[in-house]
């Protein structure tokens, strides 16, 4: 399997993924710059978290207009899997490769913890690792990830099953005291209707390792490296 | 000639940070605030001297960078 990860100014866990995309699949991910307009065929591109182009107009904006982003959605728009995690979320929905978008966090503070999460749907290459039903345990670490869609949208994503992860609390309800940014029907990640592009604010890159204090990110990388290799 | 652009959350859209400035108004006093929504200003620089052209371009400069059509609208005054 052959994966990438795009790297721009300000991208900050784009060393994590490559850590992580690694230990899965067993060799060495690409690191692809933001200027590059092309790069060789991968069977997974990966779009990171941190501050790209430090969130300058909104966060994932200026990103999103760049021209490997360009080449990142030609691509997805031909079946490509593309995962994008916190702000690699918010690149993908200002990219409109995903509908809907981040906001600024309703109680407007910067969220840092380790949050619940539903495991939504399995039936994605991305989380076909996990029992349908399992509950795990993420961090977050973002000031926009407030989920918005309107109604309609929201009835779209719901009925499409396309919700992928939801915010609940420890015992799997999903409840507004376990939802840490106001997301809209507590949404954590969704998928494209294509279900080849997966976006989600929590950073299961980040607990992938015994030694970071959790594996639940693990099968993640497994189920994806199951599916693309 | 300058053109000015101002872009706003869309109705129904919460908006979070003009809520904060609603309440700390009142906290200090001015009383009777309704309603606060925050945006952003743009004021941009042209070379093109035709307005009709000028104010399409500026159309989709909004469309596809300035404003996130999903959840914010947009108005554009040219001098």
């Amino acid at each position: 399997m052959k994966a990438c990860v795009i790297v721009f100014p300000g991208s900050n866990c784009d060393r994590d993924l490559q850590v992580a995309l690694r230990r899965a699949m067993g060799s060495e991910p690409a690191m692809v710059w933001h200027g590059d307009a092309t790069f060789d065929d991968v069977d997974l591109i990966a779009v990171p978290g941190g501050f790209s182009y430090g969130d300058y107009l909104r966060a994932g904006a200026m990103a999103a207009k760049s021209p490997v982003m360009r080449e990142v959605v030609r691509r997805a728009n031909k079946g490509v899997p593309v995962i994008g995690l916190c702000n690699g979320f918010q690149i993908l929905t200002e990219s409109g490769l995903l509908p809907g978008a981040l906001m600024r966090n309703a109680n407007l503070k910067y969220v840092c913890k380790d949050v619940h999460l539903k495991v939504e749907t399995t039936d994605t290459p991305f989380t076909r690792g996990y029992d349908k039903g399992a509950i795990i345990r993420i961090p977050v670490a973002h000031h926009d990830g407030n989920y918005f869609a309107d109604d309609d949208l929201l009835d779209d994503l719901e009925s499409r099953n396309q919700v992928a992860f939801r915010y609940t609390d420890a015992d799997g309800q999903v409840t507004s005291a376990a939802n840490p940014n106001g997301s809209q029907h507590n949404i954590a990640g969704i998928l494209n209707r294509q279900r080849n592009v997966l976006g989600m604010m929590p950073h299961p890159e980040r607990l992938a390792d015994p030694a970071l204090g959790g594996t639940d990110g693990t099968p993640l990388f497994r189920g994806m490296v199951e599916a693309f290799a | 000639m300058k053109a000015r652009i101002h872009v706003t959350l869309k109705q129904g859209v919460l908006d979070p940070q003009g809520k904060a400035v609603q309440h700390a108004l009142g906290s200090l006093g001015f009383t009777g605030v309704n309603d606060v929504r925050q945006g952003k200003f743009i004021e941009l620089d042209l070379a093109e001297t035709d307005r009709t052209k000028a104010r399409a371009n500026l159309d989709e400069m909004c469309k596809q960078l300035l404003a996130n059509t999903v959840i914010e609208n947009y108005t554009i005054d040219i001098d």
